[in-house]
């Protein structure tokens, strides 16, 4: 009970900052200002329903799912990788991985763009060497790339945390009662490290779904995702109401998506870097 | 002449050009209960892992049966491990970490199940099939390390100082329990620890280490009783060691007097060291011992007393029931059968 008080801060900024804008887009989603007041309405849900809008949130959880799965298969290896390190080389490579994320966001894939440019530095080399030249910018690939980019040390970090902290005489334990190195890695090694796996996952499909700008700058505005339509009805259209309903159905998404995760967590308890 | 199942062959071991194994030679029989036994950092944990094929010896082999499977991996080794912190795996529950070495093996379900029950029965943790690694107590984790591993019916069982997370009277329980099981299965174990009393209550044979060499191999009695040298006796239980010379074969002086003993074959004149165990010295009236002294301490040890003489110099540790008062006079008489003659160790 004692310093009770040092919360509040935080919780007058929670109240600003969460609470109210949650409670304005809850509002907006279902309220419709007219001559005579508000009124109470579906409208802007079921707008919400209409083939070309459920066209883009599948897109985007389609391209989140596919950098996901990129981020996994790349991302799991390398932090096999890291955690059989020695222990001084081991940070440093851990460093490596975090120094990027120093740099801003948007530096980091406005590089992309002039890299993947036609006459960027990627076809540049390529043309060097006879190859043909590789033309992705603004493409779905360019856009997963992107993600993937920005996104694989939020999937290494917590896979590498668990498999770190894994005690290493369970390997050693499963060798001696006779599996093989593959055997050890399919029912010891893999089961173990899935809360790391799930955080990882977490991790990244969040941001993915609902990133706006990798979509932007290396989908090229083309194509649109559920963040950039977001951000269209609230800067560009002006239709408060329809990007309230958006963001909700957005929200929800995400809350489904987390709470599976975290009954699959409960059953395989363990701990979890973030 | 039982064969040997394990032969090590002049194994070294060093750690980053640090020696931590010295050209160890160790003949394993069959169906032995064999320890090693020296303090930490001694190379006996070492020396199992190399017998399990964890780490590979820098130099010697390793046979087995009187193959050399010094390159094997341990999967393919017949001889499994219980691991010093239990190494369950979490994710499992009873059932699936006893049945993991058969499951991997693809035996039928059916026979797994039978051998899964049979061997949780052994254990005495029937009906424990279904539970949680994590529900477990340490000593019923114990039980499950050690079933897990004899499911496979191993020919050797590694045990790397398995009680040493277990309260005393569990730990005691455990070494009759495991003694027994090792008599009924008729299999090799080769037995790690740092407490000398767990290693004389079980082994048939024990391996002294000590900075990576073998000090002394023998029957616990005999390791007891005569010691090859100072610290071999220092280790294993308690003991005076005093430093004397021998006068002729079974004549050795020692604290300014001359004592018949039982020990051939030295030098004469040579200086020798000579071990006494606490309660192999007899305490009687002062003028009917050999040496004569003052009882400088006395502590209550439950069933004995220790009391401290002081003779010549010379502070006796005298194990015994009778209780002599401090700073009494009292005669200290030593038997030759208990005296025990060692050559000196040249400074390490």
């Amino acid at each position: 009970m004692r310093m009770k008080w040092v919360a509040y801060p935080y919780l007058v900024w929670a109240v600003l900052f969460t609470v109210v804008p949650l409670f304005l887009i809850l509002f907006y989603s279902v309220l419709q200002q007219t001559d005579n007041g508000w009124r109470f309405t579906w409208e802007f849900f079921q707008k919400c329903t209409q083939p070309i809008y459920l066209k883009v949130l599948w897109r985007s959880v389609y391209l989140a799912f596919l950098s996901t799965l990129v981020c996994l298969l790349l991302g799991y290896p390398m932090a096999m990788i890291l955690s059989n390190m020695q222990l001084s080389k081991k940070n440093f490579f851990v460093l490596l991985f975090v120094i990027p994320m120093w740099m801003n966001f948007l530096l980091r894939t406005y590089a992309w763009m002039t890299l993947l440019e036609r006459k960027g530095l990627i076809n540049t080399v390529l043309g060097y060497l006879h190859l043909p030249s590789l033309n992705i910018l603004y493409t779905d690939q360019a856009v997963i790339l992107g993600m993937v980019y920005n996104f694989l040390p939020f999937m290494v970090l917590p896979i590498y945390a668990v498999l770190d902290k894994m005690d290493k005489s369970l390997i050693e334990a499963a060798n001696d009662l006779g599996a093989n190195n593959f055997t050890v890695f399919r029912k010891i090694i893999f089961p173990l490290s899935i809360p790391g796996v799930l955080s990882g996952i977490t991790m990244v499909f969040m941001p993915a779904v609902t990133t706006f700008v990798i979509s932007r700058l290396l989908g090229g505005g083309q194509y649109t995702l559920i963040g950039n339509l977001i951000e269209q009805q609230f800067l560009v259209t002006g239709d408060w109401n329809f990007g309230s309903a958006l963001s909700i159905i957005m929200m929800i998404l995400i809350l489904l998506s987390m709470s599976v995760m975290s009954r699959y967590e409960k059953e395989n308890e363990g701990g979890m870097l973030w | 002449m039982a064969q040997n199942i394990i032969d090590l062959v002049n194994i070294s071991k060093a750690y980053d050009g640090i020696a931590v194994l010295k050209n160890i030679n160790l003949y394993i029989k069959k169906n032995e209960f064999l320890t090693l036994l020296g303090p930490s950092g001694c190379g006996k944990t070492t020396t199992l892992r190399i017998i399990g094929g964890f780490e590979q010896p820098s130099e010697g082999q390793i046979l087995f049966e009187g193959t050399d499977i010094t390159s094997l991996p341990p999967f393919k080794r017949k001889i499994n491990t219980v691991f010093q912190k239990y190494a369950l795996f979490p994710h499992m529950n009873v059932f699936e970490n006893v049945a993991f070495g058969l499951t991997v093996k693809k035996i039928d379900k059916a026979t797994i199940k039978e051998k899964v029950l049979e061997m949780l029965r052994l254990v005495n943790l029937e009906g424990f099939a279904e539970r949680t690694i994590n529900s477990l107590s340490g000593g019923q984790q114990q039980r499950i390390a050690i079933a897990r591993a004899l499911v496979n019916q191993p020919d050797v069982l590694l045990l790397d100082e398995p009680l040493g997370a277990l309260d005393l009277k569990l730990r005691k329980e455990m070494q009759i329990e495991l003694k027994n099981i090792q008599q009924r299965l008729g299999i090799t174990f080769i037995y790690v620890t740092h407490d000398q009393e767990e290693a004389l209550t079980m082994s048939d044979t024990i391996v002294v280490m000590n900075g990576g060499i073998i000090q002394q191999v023998g029957q616990p009695e005999d390791i007891y009783n005569e010691p090859k040298n100072a610290f071999v006796a220092e280790f294993i239980g308690e003991s005076n060691i005093v430093s004397g010379k021998m006068l002729e074969d079974c004549l050795v002086e020692m604290a300014g007097h001359v004592f018949p003993c039982v020990d051939k074959g030295f030098n004469q004149g040579e200086m020798i060291d000579v071990v006494i165990r606490p309660e192999d010295i007899k305490m009687v009236a002062e003028e009917e011992g050999m040496l004569q002294g003052t009882v400088k301490s006395v502590i209550f040890k439950g069933v004995h007393y220790e009391t401290i003489v002081e003779s010549n110099d010379i502070n006796w540790m005298i194990h015994s029931t009778l209780m002599e008062p401090v700073n009494s006079k009292v005669g200290l008489n030593i038997l030759p059968n208990d005296i025990h003659v060692m050559k000196k160790v040249s400074n390490k």
